[in-house]
Parts: C-alpha cells; structure tokens; sequence
C-alpha cells in the first residue's frame, strides 16, 4: 500500500470546527477519517454511538415510566420513518423490563439529545447503537421493581423474581404487580451498569421472535396516524414557497399583485437570502400564505418572479455526465493502492474494461417535505418529519435568533425519509413564516414539483474500471476510478472529492482478494444540493462492481457466481484500515472487520434458494450481485422475463441477508422486501436530469418509481440466523438496497445478451 | 357548500374548484387522507365517491356536493373496508404507512366491485397507488386475506 487517502482537509472558508460540527450534525456519516485522526490526536478515538454528537443515555427514569393502571409508556428517541424503530426499540426495553407487551405504549421524544442521547436516525444505526443502552434501560427498571418488592415483604432480593408485569416471590407465593410497585421504584436509585444483571439471550420474550405487530398499525390504517403533514389547529395558515430553481438562485424582482388578490390568500412573503453553503438553508423564493394549501398553490401559479440563477444556471447533467466520464477516463488521486497494477496489467493475457453511469436519484418520499410551526409568547414549537431533530431544533433556533430552550421540536411520524428529512430546511420554512406571521400556526407543504425540483439528490458518479486477467480467467490486475460530487459541498462547496464516509461505501473497502489493485478518486464538483439517498454512494460502486463481475465472469466463459465466489476468496476477516477505510461506519475496526466468510455466505446462501443455474426459457433468466455496507452482508437474485419489446417484469427476488443478531426479525424483512422495490425502481426509472440549473422532472409521470404491477409478486428474504448476542450488530435499513440494481442488469445480459451499463434501463433491454 | 362525508352532512365554504383534499385537509381538519402529487399519478389522497374510487387532489369541491364521500377515517364502518383495515394489520403491511390509507380506500373499491379479485385484478386497481417504501407483496397478500374473510362471513 502506498496511497494514503487524502481525507485529512478542511475546505477553503471554513473552519475546521464548523466543518466537523457540520458534518456530525450529519450524524456521523461524514465523521469520516478527518474526524476520527483529529480525535487521534486528541484522545482515544470513539465508535459508535459514543462517536456521535450526545453520544447515548441509558437512564430508565429518561426513558420508562409505570402508571397507576400499569401500563409502561416507553420513550422513543429516533425517527419512525418505516423502518420499525418504535416497535423495534420499546421492543428491547419492554423485553428487559419484563413487561407485557400488551400493557406498553409508545411516545415520541422531542428534539433534546442532552437528555436522550444522539437522535440522528440515518446511518441505518438505530438498533445497531441503542440496542445495549435500551436493554440496560429496561434491566435496570426491571431490577428497581424487583429491589422495591423485596423491600415491601421485607425478604432479600435475591428470593424475588419479575416476570411478566409482576414480581414474585416464590417461597410464599405472593406477587405484586408494577402497577404497584412503580412509585415506590421508581425512588430507589438506578443501579450501576456493572451491577446489571442483563438476560441471556434465551431468556428473550420478544426480541428476536418476531410476531409482535407494528405499534402503528391501527392508527395508520385508519387514518389517525399523524405525520408532519397532519397537525392542525383552527386558526392555521397555509404555505407553499416558490423557491430559487437553481441553487444559489436569488429573487430579482417579484410582482406579488395577482397572487395577492386570489381566494384565500393572506400574505405574500420573500424568503431570506441564499447563502454560499448550501447547508440545510431554505432556498431563496416567495412564500403565498393563505386558507388552505390548495388556494396558496394556485395562487403561487399567478406569481411573477425574475430569478437571478447565479453560478449554477448553465448546469446541464448531459454535459456534466461527459464530463464526468472523461475524468473517470483519466488519472485521479490515488486512495488505495496494492501491489503493481501497472506491471500486473503488461502481465496479463487480456485486459478488459467497462465505464458505468448512474445519475442523479430524487428520494420522492410520499410525504414531500412538510412542516407545521407556531410560535406563542417567544416559544416557537415546530411539528416536523424529521430525521435529525436536534439539528432541526438548533438550524429553527439560529434563524429565528431565539434560544435553543424556546424552540421545541415535536417529532411527527415521517411518510418516508429515505435521506431526505435528515435535512430540515422545510422545517426551518415553517418557523420563519409563522414568525412572519405574528406566531400564528403556519404549515409549509411542498407540492411534488418542489420536491423534485429542489431535493438533496442523490450523487451522479462515472465509474470506470479495467481488470487484467490471466489465461485462467482470473483478476491479477484492477483498476477501478470513482468520479462523483461529494454530499459535503453542501456544507463546503469547494469539496471536490468524495470524502471518507463515501470511499467507504463500497469503494475503498472492497475485500476481494486481487494481488494488483488501485482505486482512484478524479476531482468533481457539485452544481446542485447532494444529499444521502438511502444507502449513498454504495449505489454506484455496487453497481459498477457487481456488473463488472459478472462481466469478467462471463468473459472468461465460468458460471458467475464460482467466478465470484473465487474473487472473494477464502474466508477471513479483514482489518478495514488495511483497506485504507478508516471510516468503517464510525465503528471500531476490530469490532468490525470486514468478514469475507459472511460475504461467501449470503452468495451461497441466495443462490440456493433462488436455484441458481436452473435453465430459463427465451427471455428469462437470472442475476446475482452482493455487497457489503453498514456493517451487513446483502446478497441478491434477481429473475426476469423480458418480452420481444424490451418490458421487464420481474417475477422473483430472492435476498439473502446477514446483519448479525436480529431484534426484529418481521421488520427486518419488511426493510429488505422494500429496499428490492426501492433498488428497481432506480434501476429501472431513476433519474433526475438538469438543464440550464433547472430539474426537469416534475412529477410521478417524468419521475417513475416502481408502482405494483411492475413489482415483484415473489419477494422471498432469507435471513442468516446469528444467535450470538454479542456479536456486534450491522445495519438494516439501507444495506438491502445496493445489490439490487447490478442483480437486475446481470439478469437482464442472462436473458438478452444485453449488458446495461448506464442507469436507469428504461428501455435498454429491447432487443436490437 | 353541505357535502355528505362518512354518514355526516358537514357545511363548508370554500371556492367551487378547490380541490376535495384540501377541504378534508385544510378546512374541515380530516387530515387522514395525504397529498403526494396534486396530479391524480400517486393514489394518496385516494376517497371515495359513490363508492368509486376518486383522487381527491384533483376533484374539484363541487362535484363531490350532493354525493356521498367515504374517507380512510370512516371506511371502516363498511364490512369490506373493517376486513381490510383488519388484514393490513395482521400481515403487518405499512412501512412509514403515508400512502396506505390511499392503498386501503383502493383496495375497498376493488373488492366492492370484485369480491374475489385475481392478481390481474388486484395489479389493475392498485398501479395508481404509489408506495415508496415498497410494501406491495404485502397489499398483495392483504387483499386476498380481506376477500377471504369478507366471503367467509357472507
């Protein structure tokens, strides 16, 4: 190894203590190498939980409380955006408390990381940080309860035993219930984790089973659910925003006077300024504040606004995916580097290539970004679907100059978050339009267009990758360059290669044994908001490694998944800084190597149960790929049946999947089956284009996602048992995302002969 | 305007062409039904009138006066949409659950129409919903079990 990554930096115009606020307001994603080496040098580096901003709170007093009636209510302090966290999480506390599921309710925490700890749900880490601090919760109320039994029958501790909402004593056959026993519990001091006495692991009532319904459920299906969209108040105003539709874009002129005199509308507002950084600012535009939703947005239609565009306005993403795809071309700096690639490809029989495109992806979640705000004797309160509340809470704070003890954030259930509601600028809309107001409860929607038209996109990335083989047919040579723009040009615009989290992603840490190997980073730079899509950058690096996979293997003329199971190699663990992946997801690298005979498996695993190698009829046939992010081992095949004008049904999707101990498994697979349509639809439709700065979709018609008919029937998960509980958990709601692209195109050559190397297909299977 | 929602007569006044969403949503506080485009193309804001199903984003106030209006909040006093409501949590279908009370007043006038529904059926009454966090197999399975149990209890 020769290259060291270049991730130590701080761009120009910021201080290096903005940036790393910044980027740990991120949650982490970015805490990257440059955080990590600081740390370094300071003290002991912290993974994990510990390594984020307010770290964890494992205080059962924070987080439980009994009533009089017994019900156990159980705080949740992260964002349910449908990936289960509010059952998922009570779930572990209810199950070391000993509570009966069935007498446990849920409530949300507001944004307050000093009391509940770190609240940032992305990074797919929920469970994975909090599932030790959770269970110590509910340990140590269960001890409590057990401790203030003891003391009313006057027996020592050690001869009482809770289970199941009461304690016993067995000796005497007497029992009291919590209902009884909480407030007298609740007095006695909080035990000392080291005097925890936590479950084993076949003591689990609930964790792990599965079986349990979402906590949910009812209200969602019948209509009580409340998401950031529904709070409502009488005297509430509503709010759509014609924002700048180019980044940096200001406001020239606006003539308001039509708009003005529509039914309804009540104010016509121009937002703040923009800024240099992007950040989580609301863009700049004009606010149409009026009765209903409805009357602002036609009466928006009735503004006449000249823009100024700025730098961006000439951004055009066909003339940037050329140029992207020219730099991948050319040399880049170098992050990793093994071997002799040069020697090793004058060495080698053959030398093949390929270049992959994937564009820009919008999160189009089906709640678009929504925020309610009011403001009551300088308390301002906000009702948002957010995925960072604590950021959400300062960034409201800062742009209204109040105290961050005035603002209060409740925390709505998110109609999809995927990313995107990690960045609370429609959040900061909704406060500043109701301070507008006099306080009155204002509600800021954004309409589909909006959200299309100014999400945090997805990166755009040309892969270019080469390989050397021998006349066996195997890799002695690789050569891989990822070109994409950072998602930290949004808090450093000036940012101009990926940084630490996004190498990490797949790229830099790829474990395949290859005695020859270099990667490179070529520069580019961002000319519209990035943002993390879940599962980020390991979209493109596992679309572009598993199809040239599969493409080295069908050119030395051997079964796909041999060839790949050959280029893993043997099972061993891998230190992942021996990869130069000093970020590994923010966690130890000892905890967490990359462990390549779980890698084997899930290959081994998908492949028998979705009987790889069955013969398929004209049109048919199937594709693998697997890949390794957030700590979880993901492996897919996907099946087509491809008509004579190119359509693409997929009839089956087969996932297998290892993530370590499972605590819910039923959400668990409900994340994967998800992540399979969420990785076809951006196979299939995913892209957002850009001409003069402008996106030009505007809706679900330009913007396809995969709708029923286009969806699997079959969706079958295979999830690897792990019962070791103290095995270190990986992550579970992105990692099911990135093989699933690569797998449909590998299926795609398996039918048609065809090999899709540009996202999305569209129409690419048709037959010549 | 006196529209006829879930069995109530409810007065409101609003402009003719203002979309039914937004007098759910905006004026009369009914926030079960979503809005997730504003063009009839995703299926949230799914209710129904006359027992067909209607995108209320794009219906215009007044044409739904004088009819009768189902929403998510009271579909489940009818059998049909009670045996759905039922299976969609048995088979534990939402995810972050945004678009499924669209989903469900969907799923209603399909098996209003089609007790028995094939998957053809069910693909061809379903494709104008829209789920992002991909729980079709799951509606899928939903709606079979609703029908089942809709025709056991005739």
């Amino acid at each position: 190894m020769s290259a060291v990554p270049d991730t130590f930096f701080v761009p120009k115009g910021v201080t290096r203590r903005e940036f790393l606020q910044r980027l740990q307001a991120m949650g982490g994603l970015l805490l990257v190498a440059d955080g990590l080496q600081i740390a370094k040098a300071a003290d002991a580096p912290k993974y994990g939980a510990e390594g984020m901003p307010h770290g964890t709170v494992d205080n059962p007093l924070v987080f439980l409380t009994i009533g009089d009636d017994g019900w156990v209510t159980i705080v949740v302090h992260r964002s349910e955006m449908g990936q289960g966290v509010r059952t998922g999480m009570p779930l572990i506390v209810a199950d070391e408390l000993e509570a009966d599921w069935a007498k446990v309710r849920v409530e949300q925490a507001p944004a307050d990381e000093d009391k509940y700890g770190n609240q940032d749900t992305d990074g797919s880490r929920s469970t994975r940080h909090f599932l030790d601090p959770m269970r110590r919760c509910g340990a140590a109320a269960r001890m409590m309860l057990e401790q203030a039994a003891a003391l009313s029958w006057n027996v020592p501790v050690g001869e009482v035993r809770a289970l199941n909402h009461e304690v016993q004593h067995q000796k005497t056959a007497r029992k009291l219930s919590y209902a009884t026993l909480a407030k007298r519990a609740a007095k006695l001091p909080v035990p000392t984790p080291s005097a925890l006495r936590l479950k084993t692991s076949g003591e689990f009532r609930y964790v792990g089973k599965g079986g349990v319904p979402i906590i949910d459920g009812h209200d969602i299906v019948t209509g009580k659910a409340q998401y950031g969209s529904d709070p409502w108040f009488k005297d509430m105003c509503f709010a759509v925003i014609a924002r700048s539709p180019v980044l940096g874009g200001s406001v020239r002129e606006f003539d308001g006077e039509a708009a003005a005199a529509a039914p309804g509308v009540q104010k016509i507002l121009r937002m703040p300024a923009p800024v240099a950084k992007a950040t989580f600012h609301p863009l700049a535009g004009i606010a149409v504040i009026a009765n209903s939703t409805g009357a602002a947005i036609a009466a928006r239609k009735l503004l006449k606004i000249q823009w100024d565009d700025g730098a961006n306005g000439s951004y055009d993403s066909d003339a940037y995916r050329a140029a992207l795809q020219e730099s991948a071309r050319n040399p880049g700096k170098v992050v990793r580097e093994s071997g002799n690639v040069d020697t090793a490809f004058k060495a080698a029989a053959r030398t093949i290539e390929a270049e992959y495109y994937i564009p820009h992806i919008a999160h189009a979640t089906m709640e678009p970004p929504c925020a309610a705000a009011r403001i009551i004797a300088g308390k301002c309160e906000v009702w948002a679907p957010t995925q960072a509340p604590q950021v959400t809470r300062e960034d409201v704070a800062k742009h209204l100059g109040f105290p961050l003890e005035n603002v209060t954030i409740h925390v709505t259930l998110l109609g999809g978050g995927f990313g995107r509601k990690s960045k609370p600028d429609f959040a900061i809309e909704a406060a500043i339009l109701s301070q507008a107001m006099d306080g009155r409860p204002v509600k800021v929607t954004w309409t589909r267009e909006d959200d299309l038209h100014h999400d945090f996109l997805h990166t755009v990335s040309a892969e270019y990758l080469r390989a050397g083989v021998g006349a066996d047919g195997k890799v002695s040579a690789w050569l891989h360059r990822s070109v994409a723009p950072s998602l930290a040009t949004i808090f450093a615009p000036s940012t101009n290669h990926e940084v630490g989290a996004e190498l990490g992603m797949g790229f830099i840490n790829m474990p395949y044994d290859i005695p020859n190997l270099r990667l490179e980073n070529p520069e580019a730079s961002a000319h519209c908001r990035i943002g993390w899509f879940r599962s980020v950058s390991n979209i493109p690096h596992a679309f572009a490694v598993q199809s040239f996979v599969a493409e080295l293997a069908a050119n030395a003329n051997k079964d796909h998944r041999d060839y790949l199971l050959e280029l893993i190699g043997p099972a061993r663990k891998i230190d992942p800084k021996s990869l130069h992946d000093d970020w590994n997801h923010g966690e130890s690298p000892q905890r967490y190597p990359v462990d390549t005979g779980r890698l084997r498996q899930v290959v081994e695993t998908v492949t028998q149960e979705a009987k790889w190698g069955k013969t398929f009829a004209r049109g048919r046939g199937q594709g693998l790929a697997v890949h390794y992010s957030f700590l979880s081992y993901t492996a897919a095949v996907v099946e087509v049946d491809i008509d004579d004008q190119g359509r693409i049904l997929v009839p089956r999707v087969d996932v297998a999947f290892d993530c370590g101990p499972q605590v819910n498994p039923e959400r668990i697979r409900s994340q994967l089956e998800g992540a399979v349509i969420m990785g076809l639809s951006l196979a299939m439709f995913g892209e957002i284009t850009f001409k003069n700065g402008r996106s030009q979709q505007d809706n679900f018609h330009q913007y396809r996602v995969t709708r029923m008919s286009e969806a699997p029937r079959e969706i079958r998960v295979h999830l690897i048992p792990q019962s070791d509980w103290s095995m270190p958990l990986g992550g579970v709601g992105e990692p099911g995302v990135p093989p699933v692209a690569p797998a449909l195109c590998n299926a795609v050559f398996a039918a048609t002969g065809k090999r899709i190397r540009r996202l999305p297909i569209r129409d690419q299977a048709k037959r010549a | 305007m006196e529209l006829q929602i879930n069995d109530q007569r409810v007065t409101v006044t609003a402009e003719a062409d203002l979309p039914l969403l937004w007098v759910l949503r905006d004026l009369l506080g009914m926030t079960g039904t979503k809005f997730g485009c504003g063009m009839a193309l995703c299926g949230a804001c799914t209710v129904l009138v006359d027992g067909q199903a209607v995108r209320s984003c794009v219906l215009p106030v007044a044409q739904a006066a004088g009819k009768k209006i189902t929403t998510i909040e009271g579909v489940g006093s009818t059998p049909v949409g009670a045996a759905l409501q039922g299976a969609w949590q048995e088979i534990n279908v939402p995810q972050c659950g945004y678009c499924q009370a669209g989903q469900i007043m969907s799923a209603t006038a399909l098996l209003q129409v089609t007790p028995q529904p094939s998957d053809a059926d069910i693909e061809a009454a379903m494709s104008g919903n829209i789920c992002r966090c991909g729980t079709y197999t799951r509606i899928r399975a939903a709606i079979k079990q609703a029908a089942t149990h809709v025709g056991q209890t005739k």
